[in-house]
Order: C-alpha cells, then structure tokens, then sequence
C-alpha cells in the first residue's frame, strides 16, 4: 500500500513537471513566433500596397518624393551584382581557408587565423563600410561603385563562409579520408574527390545562409555606392543603388510615396532571401534523395 | 602478384608513447597471416605502419624497416601513396564514399591511376566486384549508392574497392567485428579465395576466425598498461593453436588471459 502510494505521488509530481515544462517551452515558442509574425506580417501587408510586376521592373529615374510611380529595379540589380561579386570574391577564399584549417591546421598558425576569423565575425558592418571608404575610396581615390560595396559585403561574408564551411568539413569521418589515403590516393586528391562532396551539402547551406545575412545590409554598402536613381548595370563604374539604402532613405523621407515605395522594397529584399533559403533547402533535399 | 613483407626491429610511436616494441617478422606471399593478442597490444598499429597508414595520425612515426620483396617501403623519396596502392587495406567499420555510387566506390582507386575509358573500368569493376563475391547481388543496382549496401556488402564492397587498384598485399584490420556471424561467414571464405592472389594479412579478436582464416600465427602482448606491444611467437597456426612453444601464447589462446 505505502509503496503504492509512493508510486503515486512520483507519478503526480513527474507529471507535473512534464506539464510545466510542456508548457514552458510552448511559451517560448509562442514568444519567439510573435515578432517574427509581427515583422514578416507588417512588411506583408505594407509592402503589399505598393508592391506589383511595375514596381520591380521600373526604375526612380525622374521619379521625386512626391510622385507616386517609380521602381526599385535598380536598386534590385544593384544589390544583386553586389552580393554576386562579394561571394564570386568570398566564396572561394572562405572555402580555402576553411580546407586549409581542418585539413593543414593543427600549427599555432591556423590556431592564430581561427582567432583572426572570430574577431571578423564581430565586426560591426558600418565598420566594414568605413574602412572601404578609407582605404578604397579615399586612400586609393576611386569614385563611388558598386564594386566598393561588394568589398565591403565580402569583408562580412567571409568569415561567415569560413566558419560555416570548417564545421562542415570536420564532420566528414576521418574513416573516409583513410579510406581514400589507403587506395594510394594522395591528401589533395582526397579533400577534391571525397572530403567536399561529402560536406557539399553543408557548404551550400552555409554560403546560401551568408548571402541571406549579407544582402539586407545596408550600413557597409551606404558609404561607398553612392545611390543612383538610374539603373547602372556596370558594377565597376559609377554610383548603383541597394536595395537595403532604397529602403532606409525612403523610410527616412517625409514623403508618404517614399514610405510606402520603401515597404515595397523591403517585401521584395524578404521574398528574395526566401527564394534563396528555399534554394538551398531544395538542393539539400536533391543531394539526399540521390544517395538512396 | 604478391609480395613478401619484412619487418626489421620495428617499433610504432605515438608522440612520445611507444606502441610497438621491436617487432621482426617475415609475412609469406600468397599465405594468410594473423595477428591476435589482447586489446592495446599494437596489432592494428603494427599493422597500419605495414602500408604507411600509421603516420597519418599527427605525431605517429616509426623506428626500424619494412621491406617489401627487398624494398624499404620508409625509404627517402618513396611516396607513402605508392606504398598504398601496391599495399591495399580494408577497415574495421565499412567505410563505403557515401557520394558515391557503388560502381564509383569501385573504380575510386583506378580513376586516380589515370584509367579513364569507360569498358577498362566497366571490367576492373565488374571483375573486382566478383572477386569479392558481390557482383551477383550488385549487378542491377550498380549505381545506387554505397551506402544503401547493407553491413555485410557494404565490407565486401570496400575489399572489392581495395582489390580493385590491384596490390599485393592485402592489410584487414578486423574486418569482420561489425559483422553478423553470415556476413563473417562470407568475408572469410572470400579471404581463403584471395590468398591465391594476395599476400593477407588480418587483424582479428576472434582466435577461431584466426584458427580458421589463417596459414600463420602471430601472437602479441604487452607487459602491463602503458607498455608498448611486443611479438611473443610467430609460427604456423595449427601449432600455435595446438601446441605454442610459450607459456603466454597457451595462456592467452587458452582464455586463461586477455
């Protein structure tokens, strides 16, 4: 009877505690889901107004604060050629990098330039900005590009890509690398035919997160573009707009158009970096399919 | 096709720890060789520095020579990756490329030897998964992936893979201990079949696989914990099973240690 009883007070107590925790972490997913709802839901709604096929294609060429029409299609392929060359930049580097500390590391040097990539991660962005207004365009005196932005963005992505594509490669089982070692195949060999591929996956994921972080920036790419009403293809020459700088001069305006353009601009930056994580959700899902 | 291997005064460093101590042994082509001994007493490094797989772990390195047909394989100027293909190894747990098809597994090895046309690798596949008695559950489904092998053919796959560059000399750290007892079944008669082509050397716990696997016998054991793995004897196995001229030998092969 009292070990009865016991049972039932354990039970009642254990149940309870499963209770609350239940609870608690529902709380908590409800707390975390209430402003991402809240922003993705305004920028929905307000985007949405201004929001159509015009709005995208058009440019703001001759289009002032009062006027109702206008487009961001400049400040979408601008933005774009920006990110495009930041990772043609960061990309590479980052991935060698990475293949460097988990396959050659191990020397107080790569413990060194692990430090050095953890610094750069807490870089403020405004700080990658200044720093290419500086050196790029007032050091070095070149005019106001596109090309200075994506300096600045790679600054960002970089460690980023580093840090993303080193975990990746450290789960790749050492038992694979032996394996390739002992068929005579020599270590670059390896990291080329069986180490990435294995990792691939991972590495897409992580350099789609790092475009994803970087093409909403608008601080390190405010100081060195210059902003252009016109659409300038030319990443390397003359002054191009962002999509993240569109945004916050319009939301700075007084002029109701300029808001309301600006919301419209900030539901296409939220539609492409979906676009872009639902790309590497895609691909991850492909990769593994194949392998069944 | 196969070679003989020498082992002269070898000893198998980890950094400052010794885990190998002044191993000499002769390993016959064309015979199986087994090494047994309790846990910690150096067969799997003793045999990893057998091919030079001992230094791929930091710090590893070795004193002492292996010869292979006359050959110091540590010699300056020998690429270990040369050593690898003439002396091919197969793992304890099945390691199959998981990017890769099976017939990829296969022909791994031969791309990297610069075999690229199409029918030569369609035959060294074909003929190296026959070897490894695979090919008939294979044939059909050479482009799924290594993986989707179950254990047993995943461990036959990556023998067909290692006989696939064509060595002569085959190194087995226990390859069976992942195993079931058919699949082990299997893996054995395929050794009995590939020492008419290969020099075999197997690492195993199981003192029957030993008995029933193997031509020669090479007993292993350490003085205490710490202390580095020493050869005891070295001699056919129907005598080391029946009658071992040492006492530890009798001991260990009797159950009374290890």
């Amino acid at each position: 009877m009292s070990t009865l009883h016991l049972c039932g007070t354990l039970s009642f107590r254990r149940r309870a505690t499963d209770r609350i925790a239940t609870v608690g972490t529902l709380l908590a997913l409800l707390l975390t889901l209430i402003p991402l709802t809240l922003v993705v839901g305004y920028v929905v709604t307000r985007g949405a107004e201004r929001f159509s096929g015009r709005f995208l294609t058009s440019s703001m060429a001759g289009v002032g604060p009062l006027d109702a029409g206008g487009g961001i299609s400049a400040a979408i392929i601008g933005t774009l050629e920006q990110v495009l060359v930041a990772s043609v930049i960061a990309v590479p580097l980052g991935l060698l990098v990475a293949i460097y500390l988990t396959e050659y590391g191990g020397s107080r040097f790569a413990t060194a330039v692990r430090f050095l990539i953890d610094v750069m991660t807490g870089i403020p962005s405004i700080v990658a900005g200044l720093f290419i207004l500086a050196f790029w365009l007032i050091e070095l005196g070149h005019g106001f590009s596109g090309f200075a932005g994506a300096l600045a963005l790679s600054i960002l992505e970089l460690p980023i890509v580093v840090r993303t594509s080193e975990q990746m490669i450290q789960l790749v089982p050492n038992s694979l690398r032996e394996a390739s070692y002992a068929l005579g195949i020599p270590k670059w060999r390896t990291i080329l035919r069986v180490v990435l591929p294995t990792a691939a996956t991972g590495i897409v994921t992580g350099i789609m997160l790092a475009v994803a972080r970087v093409i909403g920036e608008t601080a390190p790419v405010l100081l060195v573009i210059g902003n252009n009403n016109f659409v300038n293809g030319d990443v390397f020459r003359h002054a191009q707009a962002s999509l993240g700088v569109f945004i916050y001069q319009g939301a700075l305006s007084s002029s109701d158009f300029d808001v309301d353009r600006a919301w419209a601009a900030a539901l296409t930056l939220i539609l492409i970096v979906f676009a872009l994580y639902a790309a590497a959700r895609l691909l991850t899902r492909r990769d593994k399919l194949a392998r069944r | 096709m196969a070679k003989r291997i020498e082992t002269i005064g070898l000893s198998c460093f980890y950094g400052a720890t010794q885990a190998v101590a002044d191993v000499s042994l002769t390993i016959e082509p064309k015979s199986v060789t087994a090494f047994i001994g309790p846990s910690g007493c150096g067969k799997s490094t003793l045999l990893r520095s057998l091919n030079r797989m001992h230094e791929v772990v930091a710090g590893a390195r070795i004193d002492g020579k292996v010869l292979l047909d006359g050959e110091d394989i540590y010699a300056n100027g020998i690429e270990p990756s040369a050593v690898r293909r003439t002396i091919g190894m197969v793992f304890q747990r099945p390691n199959p490329f998981p990017t890769m098809s099976i017939y990829d597994n296969v022909a791994a090895g031969l791309r990297l030897n610069g075999l690229r046309r199409k029918s030569d690798l369609d035959d060294a596949v074909e003929r190296s998964l026959r070897g490894a008695n695979l090919w008939d559950e294979v044939r059909s489904r050479l482009p799924k992936a290594g993986g989707s092998l179950s254990g047993g053919q995943q461990q036959r796959l990556c023998i067909a893979r290692a006989i696939a560059v064509e060595p002569q000399v085959l190194l087995m750290d226990e390859p069976c201990s992942a195993l079931d007892p058919i699949s082990t079944l299997a893996i054995e008669d395929l050794i009995s079949e590939l020492k008419d082509r290969y020099t075999i050397v197997i690492v195993t716990h199981n003192m029957q696989q030993a008995a029933r696997v193997s031509d020669v016998t090479a007993f292993f054991t350490l003085k205490g914990p710490g202390e580095p793995g020493h050869l005891v004897e070295v001699d056919a196995t129907h005598k080391i099973f029946a009658n071992p001229s040492q006492q530890r030998t009798e001991d260990y092969i009797t159950g009374r240690f290890g």
